[in-house]
């Protein structure tokens, strides 16, 4: 029942991404993911509720009864992101405006209740906390390619705007790509972001299916000889 | 064993498909030839930076898919579908537009969707409405003026000038398209004064008129050649007249009748682009709603809608409805007393 540490790590980040395979938390991925700076406050704000909200569900699953589990749920994830979204405010207040109705929004990620329900209830804390942490990993690093698909194509550039996450510091990260780009506004608008992210799911399509092919090749070596024992004599 | 499922027609028609495609093309041509005698050669350009993209994004993603490349760029369908889509865009347009929208029609719109006879939507339109909504200003600001108003005639040159490299100087032959000044003037003017606008000319809209009837020419000519029925055409533009007549009666508040039909790109639309066999409704009455759809949805963006034109839109619009119309719209099968119409009762 219970899985391995090693295997929480890879479902999070490939097996069963939240993005790219469970197909959760579409609103705020295909919204925000307009730059990295964007996709980078948000998926950072995600990690940060998942990982909270697992670790406290995994801790109080024998008290709460079943019937009353989701609200209970429910409530520890909406303090989670009350708490975010105040750090937010007070660290990153230009990028909370950006990301707005966004922040709150957490909340109702299918990724975190589908989280607490579907492996913290039933794990020990350090595992759902390693799951909470890798799955929120798992879908910002599916909000970082995107973003930057999105920036690049959209803008042709790549980190823009990054002093809004990382202060005075990052203000000359932004890297111009391409000079005197016209501005390609699908790739900035929602519709791009379906085809982009279409375009990721194929992408990890062909990888695992080239992957398993490469495994199956592997396992099918031919056997040496025959293992029936011949008893009519031998064919030359 | 599964059953293939294939919508109506059944019966076949002599020839292939690259013989239905190459009928069409004939068919366009008279507007194209207007097209350029009025706007300047910029059309003819756009024809072959699109067809050639077209047609190397339709070989790559055969090779890519393993299927044979002679045998399907002969069947013209990715040829078309670039004309179409040049004819839609504005003559003066930057080529990387041009480019752009024929590759995503083809890559995107088309093979993505499983090629030739799969797409459920228009690829034509779907190219063109990304570069729509992509370049406003490029898309906006590159139609050329009719060659009268013009001072000097835009050669051919100075239209591969404008398409490829520098574009200071093309406010000079560019101007707004008919539809877009009625639009915008009928709050501050009456019809007449809008009328005697130079753009307009002395019957509805200097060449948009002879353009736009060599394009049901053409039409004609293709329901002659029983390429598509009547259905289609006819029900697109009555839907747009009769709701140009009962909502927009009044010439000076909105944009006449005359102009709905017979400037933009309605008659391209209703008989080139909304009977396109693979995207539109396949049964006698779904052919009829999906093409009143069409016209009313064109009349609706158009007088409502921020874009000057809106023949993309609805036709997309309308894709979207065409496998819902057909399941409730089959016609009744010889043999049977009722017609087979919507989702089985029951579940399968």
């Amino acid at each position: 029942m219970s899985k391995s540490l090693s295997e929480i790590t890879l479902d999070g980040l490939w097996k069963n991404n939240p993005g790219l395979v469970q197909l959760l938390g579409l609103c705020p991925m295909l919204a925000v993911t307009g730059s990295v700076v964007n996709a980078m406050g948000l998926g950072l704000a995600t990690i940060l509720v998942l990982t909270g909200s697992n670790f406290a569900v995994s801790l109080i699953r024998n008290l709460v009864p079943d019937a009353v589990r989701l609200p209970a749920f429910v409530m520890i994830i909406a303090s989670y992101v009350t708490c975010t979204e105040l750090l937010m405010q007070a660290f990153t207040y230009e990028l909370y405006e950006v990301l707005g109705i966004f922040i709150p929004l957490i909340v109702t990620n299918c990724i975190i209740l589908g989280r607490a329900d579907a492996f913290a209830a039933k794990n020990a804390p350090l595992p759902a906390l390693l799951d909470g942490f890798m799955m929120g990993l798992g879908f910002s690093l599916v909000l970082l390619v995107l973003g930057a698909m999105r920036e690049i194509i959209g803008h042709g550039t790549l980190f823009a705007n990054m002093d809004l996450l990382f202060g005075a510091a990052a203000v000359d990260w932004k890297i111009t790509l391409i000079d005197q780009y016209t501005d390609f506004l699908f790739a900035v608008l929602p519709p791009g972001a379906f085809v982009g992210m279409g375009l990721l799911i194929a992408l990890k399509n062909i990888i695992d299916s080239k992957l398993k092919e490469r495994q199956h090749t592997a396992h099918t070596t031919p056997v040496a000889g025959s293992k029936r024992v011949r008893v009519t004599g031998k064919i030359t | 064993m599964a059953l293939l499922n294939i919508s109506s027609p059944h019966t076949s028609r002599p020839g292939d498909t690259g013989g239905v495609m190459r009928q069409v093309l004939y068919a366009l041509l008279p507007g194209i030839v207007l097209l350029t005698w009025f706007f300047g050669p910029g059309h003819l350009i756009q024809i072959g930076i699109a067809a050639i993209t077209a047609l190397a994004c339709e070989a790559l993603v055969m090779v890519l898919r393993k299927r044979p490349v002679l045998f399907y760029l002969k069947d013209y369908s990715a040829l078309l579908t670039a004309v179409l889509l040049a004819l839609a865009l504005p003559p003066l347009c930057p080529w990387w537009v041009t480019v752009i929208a024929s590759a995503f029609a083809i890559i995107f719109a088309k093979h993505l969707y499983g090629g030739m006879g799969y797409n459920p939507f228009n690829p034509a339109m779907v190219g063109f409405a990304l570069v729509l909504i992509s370049f406003p200003v490029a898309m906006t600001t590159s139609w050329t003026g009719p060659a009268e108003l013009l001072n000097a005639k835009l050669t051919f040159s100075q239209s591969l000038h404008f398409i490829f490299s520098a574009r200071d100087g093309i406010d000079a032959v560019t101007m707004a398209t008919p539809l877009d000044v009625y639009k915008h003037q009928a709050a501050m003017q009456t019809s007449d004064e809008i009328f005697k606008q130079p753009i307009f000319g002395s019957t509805i809209a200097i060449g948009w008129e002879w353009i736009s009837l060599a394009y049901a020419l053409g039409g004609i000519y293709l329901l002659w050649r029983r390429i598509f029925t009547w259905h289609i055409p006819l029900s697109v533009l009555t839907a747009l007249s009769i709701c140009s007549v009962i909502f927009g009666w009044d010439a000076d508040t909105h944009v006449p009748l005359s102009l709905h039909l017979f400037t933009g790109a309605t008659m391209l639309g209703a008989f080139f682009i909304a009977t396109d066999p693979v995207t539109a409704s396949t049964t006698p009455l779904g052919k009829i709603i999906y093409g009143a759809g069409i016209g009313i949805l064109i009349y609706v963006i158009r007088t409502y809608g921020a874009y000057p034109d809106a023949i993309a839109f609805a036709v997309l619009l309308m894709n979207f409805a065409a496998a819902f119309i057909d399941q409730y719209t089959q016609p009744r099968t010889y043999g049977h007393n009722k017609a087979k119409r919507g989702l089985p009762k029951g579940g399968k």
